[in-house]
């Protein structure tokens, strides 16, 4: 049968698929697990969550919790760090770490036949760092010169600018990785101080995806972790609980002679994980600039050819969290870029709401492509972790896609309306500020805000 | 989701296949892996900038951008209907061969068929004239965020240039020069179409929730009917080195960088494995032997990383380490070369090998987990079919790791490793050349 090439095929029934079921068990110490039986290759993986990230760090000393996390693997017991990182090179096993605003995670992935080896050493070294001196100066020093690093990466003086001109003063208002200041003043003994206040049972929640049963799956983490002693009370500061009060400028340049592109950011603070708006948002971030195909992207590269490419997204945290635009876009195409993404972030919202065609196609990319996010263990991990960062029920998965599927053209208009204003969004540009500077002014968003070296302790 | 065989006694490291050849030469190469709703579709043509001519270079990968924005009997782009079904869908080009892939839902599966199989025979008809020069824009803005506006964004466009005379394929970068983009023409495009994109130097690959049996039946279905074409010759050329090439490169970044390079064997010649070990036990984590002097004993360096560059007809080595702030190019270069001499004259330890091995087990399994995307199981059938004639070289690939010895390692580094036929770059910042290692050229990428 010859195919027929007048129309696509169509698009078979959504096959039926079983999310992971997730166990909690709760040891004597106070610790969280959460178990995930993932047949597929014999690989477990698992995510150790300890609540408290950069947004825990206190005022004046930016780093220290993504330092304090760097110094685990460098030693436990009597292994030295090279000891820690034989001990998983020689099983294979992938250790990975991730500090976030609100929590640090730990990833270990590892063959099913050295889980315990691994499991094992993960535990002394989060438990029991050694947390030496002469491994302390010298991460330190290596991070001072990441930090050095980051501003010849465009992105990143993008992210670290926009965090401060949004947060001011506000424990978000940082990168992870601190400041020079911050960094060079920092004392391993608050290193020490945070491992104890923090990395304590009562605050973590480990999640294990893997092919065994749920039963053998906490006997793993049980073995490993039954040790592992602290207070019980699970109360800490949380930097979500604190509302940011800084009202931003509406344009701010950090000015980068001669680049060849304008790296931008544009939005402002909008909602947090938990509101129960989040599938609404959802969908109209898909339409606005999600996704590939999305109103800003097919705009700014698609139909201009301004840029590789350019999305919209919410930074997710416990509390208020960024929802911007980011996008590298060529020098001579700044301010039409600009004016572009303005428009759209209004239009949304008042006179072009989301049409059918956008609305189908948006809910249908997330819905449909939902249980591809589950292929492995790994993933599994993490997706579960997510739920224990932002207090999500077990059930959660399930509800995804029904949650997803009942949002209409109204809500994300509504949402659009309640979460997204042009007329309160900071727009960053980090480049050739002579080259752009007067097509800046055509944009009526004011003077900019100018960041630059001289500024670049304080933000 | 199912239990699948591996408790049961299978070897867990395997990548079990069918393929089957179509009348018109296109190869399909199907894998079943039934426990998320998802097939993996992932088509390569043996193509890349390798095939292309002084002059005309990024030619391969602005190919690739095209061939997302509408074909005869679907003319508009390509992603729309495809997120509509859920999908994700990418495409890259490198050196020696370019590659698209979908994740589609099972249900999705002829939708993500028919458009392969569409823009495979009949893409020209879509081409036009406003699609090329949008599409070009899109690409010299690739150009510009990834290397010309990146820390050290051009310092290995720079090497290959050293490293390879200017007729050979791999002495210009996949992305393409600038002026070379901007000159293009629209018939160059469609010649390049006539002769790279046919079955004839295609290959297929499908991996997931499908039955074998009806996979082979919609690839035939959906593909049977292109037409042939003739396979392009293979690319010939080879390049040597008869001395140390010292460059520098001005670039605007805070801290210098050197990089070095070396001719290495090509991709699944003798001693490439070989070389891929050398460069975990040079630079892979806080065990190896650079890391370890560099960055954890001396504290001279912020970072390094060396790796075995395999490609089709030629292999390289490179070796790239960051200066920790007041810390001189030189005196890093210096220990480099006492940890290539110690490893070039007594080999890797026991111990070391041990380590390699298994990680080196445990990433081949690592590789299994998923069935889509780069890298993914039906990526790497591909690749070795492609390069190889064999979808199941998988096994073969491991086995050379595991064959591997101490004596071999040794002797494939002294025979690459030499400090009097390599490239030297050093990256850095603007106006301070002297900070280059004694001797060196200065060099500039536009």
């Amino acid at each position: 049968m010859p195919v027929d090439r007048s129309r696509l095929p169509d698009i078979g029934p959504d096959p039926a698929f079983r999310f992971p079921r997730i166990v909690r068990h709760t040891l004597a110490n106070g610790l969280d697990v959460r178990t995930v039986e993932h047949y597929t290759v014999p690989v477990v993986s698992c995510v150790l969550l300890v609540h408290g990230g950069a947004g825990a760090d206190p005022p004046g000393e930016e780093g220290l919790a993504a330092l304090t996390a760097d110094m685990l693997d460098e030693g436990t017991g009597d292994l030295s760090a090279i000891d820690v990182s034989e001990g998983f090179a020689r099983i294979g096993a992938e250790y990975d770490v991730d500090i976030g605003p609100d929590a640090a995670q730990f990833g270990l992935t590892v063959l099913s036949r050295f889980v315990e080896r691994g499991f094992s050493l993960l535990a002394d070294i989060v438990v029991r760092p050694s947390l030496r001196s002469s491994d302390f100066e010298r991460v330190r020093k290596l991070r001072l010169g990441r930090l050095r690093q980051l501003k010849d990466l465009p992105p990143a003086v993008a992210e670290r600018a926009f965090l401060r001109l949004l947060y001011d003063g506000h424990p978000y208002g940082h990168l992870p990785i601190g400041t020079e200041p911050s960094l060079s003043s920092c004392r391993l003994e608050r290193v020490a101080e945070l491992h104890a206040a923090v990395f304590r049972p009562a605050r973590a929640t480990l999640v294990l995806a893997g092919p065994h049963s749920h039963e053998r799956l906490a006997a793993i983490a049980a073995d490993a972790f039954a040790q592992w002693t602290g207070n019980l009370s699970g109360d800490g500061w949380r930097a979500g609980d604190i509302d940011p009060a800084y009202i931003p400028p509406r344009l701010a340049v950090v000015p980068r002679p001669g680049a060849a592109q304008s790296e931008l950011r544009i939005g402002h603070l909008s909602a947090p994980r938990t509101t129960p708006d989040y599938p609404r948002l959802l969908v109209m971030n898909a339409v606005l600039g999600g996704q590939f195909v999305s109103r800003l992207n097919l705009r700014l590269r698609e139909e201009k050819g301004y840029t590789y490419g350019a999305r919209t997204g919410f930074d997710w945290r416990k509390g208020l969290a960024p929802f911007a635009l980011q996008a590298s876009v060529h020098t001579a195409a700044t301010a039409e870029s600009i004016r572009d993404t303005l428009t759209e972030l209004g239009a949304i919202r008042d006179n072009r709401p989301p049409t059918d065609e956008e609305m189908v196609l948006a809910k249908a990319s997330l819905t449909r492509g939902y249980p591809r996010n589950f292929e492995t263990a790994p993933q599994v991990a993490r997706s579960v972790a997510q739920l224990a960062l932002f207090d999500l029920p077990d059930s959660y998965f399930e509800e995804f896609i029904p949650g997803v599927a009942a949002v209409d053209r109204d809500d994300v208009v509504r949402a659009a309306a309640r979460y997204i204003d042009p007329a309160r969004a900071v727009t960053l540009v980090v480049g050739d500020y002579t080259a752009v500077s007067d097509s800046l002014a055509t944009l009526g968003l004011g003077a900019p805000q100018l960041l630059t070296d001289s500024s670049s302790e304080t933000w | 989701m199912r239990r699948t065989g591996y408790d049961a006694g299978v070897d867990p490291v395997a990548l079990p296949f069918s393929r089957h050849q179509l009348s018109n030469g296109l190869d399909v190469i199907v894998h079943e892996d039934r426990h998320v709703p998802i097939v993996a579709v992932n088509v390569w043509y043996h193509v890349g900038s390798k095939n292309e001519r002084p002059g005309q270079t990024g030619f391969a990968h602005l190919f690739e951008h095209l061939m997302f924005e509408g074909s005869a009997h679907y003319d508009s782009g390509y992603f729309p209907p495809l997120q509509r079904a859920g999908a994700v869908l990418n495409g890259s080009t490198n050196t020696d061969r370019t590659n698209y892939w979908e994740v589609v839902p099972t249900s999705a599966i002829d939708l993500a068929l028919w458009l392969e199989s569409d823009r495979m025979g009949y893409l020209l008809p879509a081409l036009t004239e406003q699609r090329f020069q949008t599409q070009r824009d899109v690409v010299l803005n690739e150009r510009r965020q990834n290397y010309e506006n990146r820390p050290y964004g051009l310092a290995v466009t720079a090497i290959m240039a050293a490293l390879y005379p200017a007729d050979h394929p791999y002495h210009w970068m996949t992305i393409g020069d600038a002026d070379d983009l901007r000159a293009m023409r629209l018939s160059d495009v469609q010649a390049f179409f006539r002769t790279y994109y046919h079955p004839a130097n295609a290959s297929l690959a499908l991996a997931g929730d499908i039955d074998t049996a009806r996979a082979f039946e919609l690839a035939d279905r959906y593909f049977g009917e292109l037409p042939s074409g003739t396979p392009p010759a293979p690319v010939r050329a080879a390049a040597s080195l008869g001395r140390e090439v010292r460059l520098v490169l001005e670039d605007r970044v805070e801290l210098p960088r050197i990089y070095m390079a070396w001719h290495s064997p090509a991709m699944f010649a003798e001693g490439d494995a070989e070389m891929d070990l050398l460069g975990d036990l040079l630079a892979n984590g806080k065990t190896s032997r650079l890391y370890r002097t560099l960055v954890y004993e001396r504290r001279v360096a912020l970072d390094v990383a060396a790796y075995q560059n395999s490609r089709e007809i030629a292999g390289s080595f490179l070796l790239v380490t960051t200066a920790a702030p007041g810390q001189q190019l030189a005196d890093l270069a210096a220990l480099v070369d006492d940890a290539l001499r110690e490893v070039t004259s007594g080999g890797p330890s026991d111990a070391e090998m041990e380590r390699a091995r298994a990680q080196t087990e445990a990433q081949f399994l690592y590789r299994l987990q998923t069935v889509g995307g780069f890298g993914g199981k039906s990526d790497q059938l591909n690749a070795y079919n492609v390069f190889r004639g064999d979808p199941g070289f998988f096994a073969a690939d491991l086995a050379r790791y595991r064959a591997a010895t101490r004596e071999a390692v040794r002797d494939t580094a002294r025979r690459v490793l030499a400090s009097d036929r390599r490239v030297v770059l050093s990256a850095v910042p603007r106006g301070q050349s002297a900070l280059a290692l004694p001797g060196s050229e200065p060099v500039s990428v536009s």
